[in-house]
């Protein structure tokens, strides 16, 4: 028995739009979180802080996110002989993954800085925990947000390979009603649509930010 | 934890990976040389077509760039059949993976086109070229030079991106290893595998698109460019 | 005592020789201008006077002291020691006024309300009193370059290193930071300038040093060597510098 696409079924895509959002943004605090200790971690004078944070790092940009969410929902539970819930295995493994990827941007974000800064605050001098609250981290912090929304947007578009191990998001969603409905041709660039939606916005400013804030960090001026 | 690691059962099942892994080698290769293709066209459009050629470039690349691949490629494999447009699996990976790339492709070729300086292009119109030819001697060079970094990093993406094809069942290694470790119960062998074989791929590419920019953008240039050290 | 004692500095990167034992004594009130070709060690001479640079052999010995290699005792040091660089100076999220009282207050423990009125004398000195509010992207480069030298002035320095600090600067601007200079030199600040600015050197400095392959080629009063030179790399060197189409 089959229905057609209605409203009913909008509906339900929407609220599976939800999930989409949420799963994000949950994936998104954590690895913030995650990425600001690798970016220092990584920028430490400690090789070892480097060198762990670095293998992570590539490890994870190494490999394909889906084999990642696998290992994550699969994995586990054949190595334990313990069920995951889809979504702790889905927050764990996409907060794994935008730590990696933020830790990245963020490390690009403290490097893009010109040495002199560096310089002119050591000669000041302030001690460097002093250089990086006062001097590195504010501009570091303007100088990644760019490309921090951008990945929020990839992210974002992330989160529909969790419907690949059933996890109920905005996919999934679509799925579910091509499978009830058979109008794919309806439904999916509907999909499309919903998540071009989201992201569009987001991707336009992250355009914006970036002009903005060369002009106000003097990335491009002559001294 | 009650796990006993048995790698012979991965040694088992090797040709069948390696089946796997070399249709994700394929499927990139050849998403990356239609798609790069396209993308030079959309690329020289974007910035010398006339204006509704233009838009319908940067409509098509803000869709490719704001959608997830995974939706895309459900489109292809299967809203298409309802307007008669049936293929396999594989090829509708294929097909999907060039477009999404060329969707990148085409904003990167553009960043390295407008990087090449305004003089060099007013020199070529002075000499009497046509927009064609300004292309074709003075731009791709070095706009190529200038993005092959991005490019590269890009298709690195490319061949990890190609798992999500596993969705619509195509047998390339991350659906081949999934089924196996299911059947097997190996979980950890058989990710472990895989896994490696995934980074000896991105960092084998990543040497190989290394040395190819040395050859043809270094070799006999005097020292510069991205990579140079 | 001088000031600054230099004795056979050496430094390498790598195998590449860039000091090669340098000897130089600073007096208290002196004006040391440094000038000589790119590659000649005068900027990695300058830098390894404040720490920024580690010397590989030799002594440099600031009030009788040696320079500490690192970490607090090297930051007690560089309060007393102020450096301009050629560029990117200034902390472009702060405005002109946090910027000079940042290290007034964070390091010295300065109260920030004294630190401001330490700020605005800093400014008067370079004619800028009016730009406290400003923020560095509102300045020109020679603007720029003032407010720099009041943010070292602000930590009251008993040496001012300057690195080439209006080689970067579109020449009409370049008056404005010289006025400056001379004005801190007339002022009794001990200064070490690595400079192009040959009419500078000839009438404001007491000592021209001229390096070159990493050793102090020449040394003496500017009006002697510029009339005078001993060597025939000075010599071209004026020739390129003052001549520069020949």
């Amino acid at each position: 028995m089959s229905r057609d696409f209605d409203w009913a079924a909008f509906l339900f895509l929407l609220g599976a739009l939800r999930w989409t959002i949420v799963l994000s943004l949950i994936a998104f605090v954590g690895g913030s979180l995650g990425g600001l200790i690798l970016a220092v971690a990584r920028t430490s004078r400690y090789v070892v802080l480097r060198g762990l944070a670095g293998a992570y790092i590539g490890l994870i940009q190494g490999t394909p996110v889906l084999m990642q969410l696998f290992i994550v929902f699969y994995g586990l539970a054949v190595m334990t002989g313990v069920r995951i819930d889809p979504w702790p295995a889905v927050t764990l493994a996409f907060t794994m993954y935008a730590a990696a990827f933020l830790g990245e941007i963020w490390r690009g974000a403290i490097e893009a800085i010109p040495r002199q800064q560096w310089e002119a605050a050591a000669a000041l001098p302030l001690s460097p925990g002093a250089q990086m609250r006062h001097v590195i981290l504010p501009q570091a912090f303007r100088i990644a947000i760019p490309p921090t929304v951008g990945f929020l947007v990839q992210l974002i578009k992330g989160t529909s390979i969790a419907s690949i191990i059933g996890f109920v998001e905005l996919t999934r969603a679509g799925q579910l009603i091509v499978n009830v409905t058979f109008q794919p041709m309806i439904v999916y660039p509907i999909i499309a649509v919903l998540y071009f939606a989201l992201c569009w916005p987001l991707s336009l400013a992250a355009l914006r930010l970036e002009g903005r804030i060369d002009a106000a960090l003097g990335i491009g001026q002559r001294p | 934890m009650k796990y006993v690691f048995q790698f012979g059962i991965v040694r088992d099942h090797l040709p069948e990976l390696l089946n796997g892994a070399w249709l994700t080698l394929r499927l990139s290769f050849g998403a990356f040389a239609l798609g790069f293709v396209l993308a030079v066209v959309l690329a020289f459009l974007r910035g010398s077509g006339p204006r509704p050629v233009r838009l319908a470039v940067g409509g098509y690349v803000e869709l490719v760039r704001n959608t997830p691949f995974l939706v895309q490629l459900f489109i292809i494999y299967f809203s298409l059949p309802e307007l008669g447009i049936r293929m396999e699996a594989t090829t509708a990976a294929l097909i999907g993976m060039s477009l999404n790339f060329a969707g990148y492709a085409t904003e990167i070729l553009r960043s390295g086109i407008d990087a090449v300086p305004k003089p060099q292009i007013e020199a070529g119109h002075s000499l009497g070229f046509s927009r064609l030819e300004i292309f074709r001697h003075i731009i791709v060079f070095q706009a190529l030079r200038t993005v092959y970094p991005a490019l590269a990093s890009q298709f690195v993406l490319l061949m990890l991106g190609s798992s999500i094809v596993a969705a619509i069942s195509a047998e390339e290694l991350t659906a081949v290893t999934n089924t196996l470790q299911s059947t097997t119960f190996r979980a950890f062998e058989f990710y472990f595998v895989a896994t490696g074989m995934y980074l000896v791929m991105a960092l084998g590419a990543r040497a190989v698109l290394h040395a190819i920019y040395w050859v043809v953008f270094e070799r006999g240039q005097p020292a510069r460019g991205a990579w140079a050290r | 005592m001088p000031l600054l004692a230099l004795a056979n500095v050496r430094k390498a990167f790598g195998t590449h020789v860039v000091l090669d034992d340098v000897s130089l004594d600073v007096e208290t009130g002196e004006v040391v201008a440094v000038i000589g070709r790119s590659g000649s060690g005068k900027t990695t001479l300058l830098r390894c006077i404040n720490g920024l640079e580690k010397v590989d052999g030799g002594s440099i010995q600031f009030e009788g002291n040696p320079l500490p290699a690192d970490g607090a005792a090297l930051r007690a040091v560089r309060r007393h020691i102020g450096i301009v660089f050629q560029s990117l100076n200034l902390f472009p999220h702060h405005s002109v006024e946090r910027n000079i009282t940042l290290g007034p207050t964070v390091t010295n423990k300065v109260p920030l309300a004294e630190a401001k009125a330490v700020a605005l004398d800093a400014l008067r000195e370079v004619d800028l009193e009016d730009k406290l509010h400003a923020f560095p992207t509102q300045l020109s480069g020679g603007q720029q370059q003032r407010v720099a030298i009041a943010r070292a002035l602000a930590m009251k320095p008993r040496l001012m290193l300057f690195d080439e600090i209006t080689s970067a600067l579109d020449p009409e601007l370049v008056g404005e930071v010289v006025k400056v200079l001379e004005r801190l030199a007339a002022s009794n600040m001990t200064m070490v300038l690595v400079t192009h600015e040959m009419g500078f050197a000839r009438r404001t400095a007491d000592t021209l040093v001229f390096m070159h392959k990493g050793r102090v080629w020449e040394k003496g009063p500017p009006k002697e060597l510029f009339a005078a030179p001993k060597t025939k790399e000075l010599e071209s060197f004026i020739r390129a510098v003052l001549e520069p189409n020949d």
